[in-house]
């Protein structure tokens, strides 16, 4: 049944640009976390700029590290394994650059706009509309050439590696299409379609989606190729592999309302997000352990061979993220650990471990094969790199397991009467310590990061490269045969024929069916208040939302109180999915770094969040000697004016949004915004006079920090309004 | 709470997907051999290699 033989080469530049750009974006990626990670230690390396505080930096860190980092190598690893299992050069090389330049320019622009504030609140999902536009084509053109390649394949068989690779392709296109819904206000600025819990749940939905599928099944795929290549073992078991993909595909969907446990979010729905978690362990551990028996026989060569430890320590992490991860989805363990620092550890077994080792195991094999020489600059600095990162990666974690589990109980002690023992602040102090050392443990992982670019790209300029490498294969024959054996429906005759049209349509199918979905609820106003007295945020309370999210502050503060009383104690009344009716994105938050705010309203006075804001140590100044807070200052807010020329706009998108605003409120937004914002200048005024603090109403109402402060005081005090009534 | 249907709906129709490729996969033979994959990935394309040629 074999063909002809064939003549082809393997495009491997497009691999070794990939590979370029994974190098670069990983050190700049690295980097800005291990900068953030010294500011919780130390605040002042915020710089009081706003380019550089931790808000804004935290969502740079993580866009660069997924998507810049950990998606270009992935598309090396992809495009160099895609062509070789099926036998067949990359369907188009102009598509495969497109990709290449799209994915960079994405990136750059990703980073800038980050920079400038430009976010929309989401998590993992900052970017603005015409950047998510981008992503969204130059997927569309990395799914082409795939399947093109697919298409003009030589190799019957679809190893299970593609199945991984094209799992993720068509998951993540419906994930971030979906997710991404937004209504413009401007070029720069967008509110989410979903208000409030729709928007919490369609964001978790998306981000556990995302680890899902961007951080884990591209991965298997790259395991279950670059492990038995490097091992040179056939895969442990195949059949294994098998199972193990659909199980974990058809399972991993349904477990995103996790992140959500205890929140507004109806119970059934975490219920079913509870046991699909708990059932991921199977197919998970599957993948683990096929990974790790593919080394059987090849033991001993770990002892030397720097790639082989560094997939022994990717597995065994990827093992222990996918089992705390179930157990984190238990309510008793979430209750504990959701918004501390474990969550963070849990995430960086999996990117320090999982994905990073991966990266240098499979970078360390590859990189040699793309020229003449094929052999690695040096094994023996490989293998220090792979002790550095090791002892990098556990410092971090145990640091922040050890921060995570203190504050956690520091958070829920009660003393002898029956109150909170602790105040936020001094669970701050407490954990401080472990920030250094984690920012300590992430050195050293960049630092061995170093050590992984030195090696490749010596191993890559001191041999000839090879950018065609040339193969030969015979054509694929379709064998009749078996397809009239199969059934009589012309239908399947048809799949069978081309396979992979059925690929292409069903990815349309599934595209036409979201949309029909969705188009109710862009026509029908879903967002009917729950709670009468919950009431659309002011023009001026808007405007300081807007700078709410602009600097990240939901990077180091939930907004959402869970109905534990060690919770309602500290910050009030739990949170009620009727109050988020309005919130266009929703901003709970997924971290306390910093207390919660959703009841901040009323909490303090107007000057005293003006202190804060200008420099968060100043309430702290009278009782304690070393200055304890580490929330970054914001002097800017007090010295730029505020930008009221989007105000109309933003009214009139949120009532296409179907906020209920007055019909023509736009034309009034402005003028009540000047009000109420001369209201609490005079207030500030007032307060502040005498205090050596003093400053001039009329100096401070048209600056950004009185629409945030606003903003401040109006968190969570409609509900209360509504017990007044 | 229109939304978790929508989600659950577009749930439903990624796993229908994915459910359609498996049967697609089985159907044609995919997982007829559950060995010799595993072992033809390790073998290279050389020019004149004389491996792969059933
Ligand atoms: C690096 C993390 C971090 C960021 C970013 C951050 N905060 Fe904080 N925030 C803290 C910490 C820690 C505290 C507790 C110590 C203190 O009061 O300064 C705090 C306290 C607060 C408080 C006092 C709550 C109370 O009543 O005691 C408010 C209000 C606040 N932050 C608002 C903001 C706003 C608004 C932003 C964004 C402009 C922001 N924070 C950004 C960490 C952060």
């Amino acid at each position: 049944m074999s063909g002809q033989i064939e003549k082809f080469s393997y495009d491997n530049r497009i691999s070794r640009m990939f590979l370029y750009a994974t190098l670069l974006w990983g050190a700049v990626g690295l980097l800005v976390g291990v900068l953030i990670a010294f500011q919780l230690y130390i605040p002042a390396l915020n710089f009081d700029l706003p380019y550089t505080t931790f808000g804004r930096l935290r969502p740079l860190h993580t866009n660069a590290v997924i998507f810049a980092f950990v998606g270009n190598a992935i598309f090396a690893g992809v495009y160099y394994s895609l062509q070789r299992l099926l036998k067949a050069r990359m369907f188009n090389d102009m598509l495969s650059k497109l990709h290449f330049w799209g994915w960079q320019l994405i990136i750059v622009c990703a980073a800038l706009t980050l920079f400038l504030g430009i976010s929309t609140g989401k998590e993992y999902a900052e970017l603005e509309w015409p950047i998510d536009i981008m992503v969204a084509l130059v997927w569309v053109i990395f799914g082409v050439n795939m399947i093109g390649t697919m298409v003009k394949r030589r190799e019957k068989h679809l190893y299970v590696a593609i199945w991984f690779y094209l799992a993720t392709f068509v998951t993540v296109a419906i994930l971030h299409i979906v997710n991404s819904f937004e209504i413009p206000v401007n070029l720069f600025k967008s509110y989410s379609w979903y208000a409030g819990v729709q928007d919490a749940m369609v964001q978790w939905w998306y981000g556990h989606n995302a680890v899902a599928f961007f951080l884990t099944t591209p991965f298997l795929g790259l395991m279950y190729y670059f492990v038995p290549k490097a091992a040179n073992r056939p895969v442990y078991s195949y059949r294994l592999s098998i199972v193990h993909f659909w199980a974990l595909i058809f399972i991993y969907i349904w477990a995103g309302p996790h992140h959500l446990l205890y929140s507004a979010v109806p119970d059934w729905a975490q219920t079913l997000g509870v046991v699909f978690s708990l059932m991921l362990i199977a197919p998970s551990w599957g993948g683990m352990i096929n990974g790790l028996l593919t080394m059987r026989g090849a033991w001993d060569r770990v002892r030397n061979d720097a790639i082989l430890k560094f997939f022994v320590v990717a597995l065994t992490a990827y093992g222990m993220a996918t089992f705390e991860g179930p157990m984190h989805s238990l309510k008793t363990v979430n209750a504990f650990t959701h918004f501390t620092d474990w969550i963070p550890a849990h995430v960086h077994i999996g990117t320090l471990g999982w994905n990073g080792m991966m990266i240098f195991a499979i970078f360390y094999w590859m990189a040699p094969r793309l020229t003449k020489n094929g052999k690695l600059f040096s094994m023996k600095l490989a293998n220090t790199h792979f002790w550095i990162a090791t002892l990098g990666m556990i410092l971090w974690s145990v640091a922040m397991y050890w921060a995570g589990t203190a504050q956690g109980l520091m958070w829920k002690q009660w003393d002898a009467n029956g109150l909170l023992q602790h105040s936020f602040i001094d669970t701050v102090i407490a954990i401080v310590p472990m920030y250094l050392v984690r920012a300590i443990g992430g050195t050293l992982y960049l630092l061995g990061f170093f050590i992984f670019i030195y090696n490749i790209l010596k191993t890559l300029g001191s041999a000839q490269a090879v950018h065609e490498e040339e193969a030969e294969a015979p054509a694929l024959v379709l064998n009749n045969e078996n397809h009239s054996k199969l059934s009589g429906y012309l239908r399947h005759r048809i799949l069978e024929k081309k396979p992979l049209a059925l690929t292409f349509w069903a990815a349309v199918a599934i595209l036409v069916g979201t949309l029909i979905e969705m188009v109710p609820t862009f026509l029908v106003k879903s967002n009917v208040p729950t709670i009468a007295s919950v009431q659309p945020y002011t023009p001026l309370e808007l405007e300081g939302r807007d700078i709410y999210i602009r600097e990240g502050c939901n990077s180091c503060h939930s907004q959402l109180i869970r109905p534990f009383r060690t919770e309602t104690e500290r910050y009030g009344e739990y949170s009620k999915a009727g109050e988020f009716v309005y919130d266009h994105p929703f901003l709970w938050g997924s971290k306390r770094t910093g207390p919660d705010l959703a009841r901040e309203g009323g909490l303090r006075d107007d000057a005293w969040h003006f202190r804060h804001m200008k420099r968060p140590n100043s309430i702290y100044d009278d009782a304690y000697d070393n200055p304890p807070s580490i929330m970054p200052a914001y002097p800017w807010l007090i010295t730029d004016d505020l930008d009221v020329s989007n105000t109309p706009d933003k009214i009139r998108a949120m009532q296409t949004l179907g906020v209920p605003y007055a019909e023509g409120y736009d034309a009034n937004a402005v003028g009540d915004l000047q009000e109420q914002a001369a209201g609490i200048a005079n207030n500030i005024e007032q307060l502040l006079s005498g205090t050596g603090e003093d400053v001039v109403a009329d100096e401070i109402k048209n600056k950004e920090i009185i629409a945030l402060i606003a903003y401040l005081q109006r968190l969570g005090t409609d509900i209360s309004k509504d017990t007044n009534n | 709470m229109k939304i978790i249907f929508i989600m659950i709906g577009i749930s439903f129709i990624i796993a229908l997907f994915f459910l359609v490729a498996f049967i697609w996969s089985v159907k044609t033979g995919q997982y007829d051999d559950t060995y010799s994959p595993s072992a033809r990935i390790l073998f290279d394309d050389k020019p004149n290699s004389t491996l792969d040629k059933n």
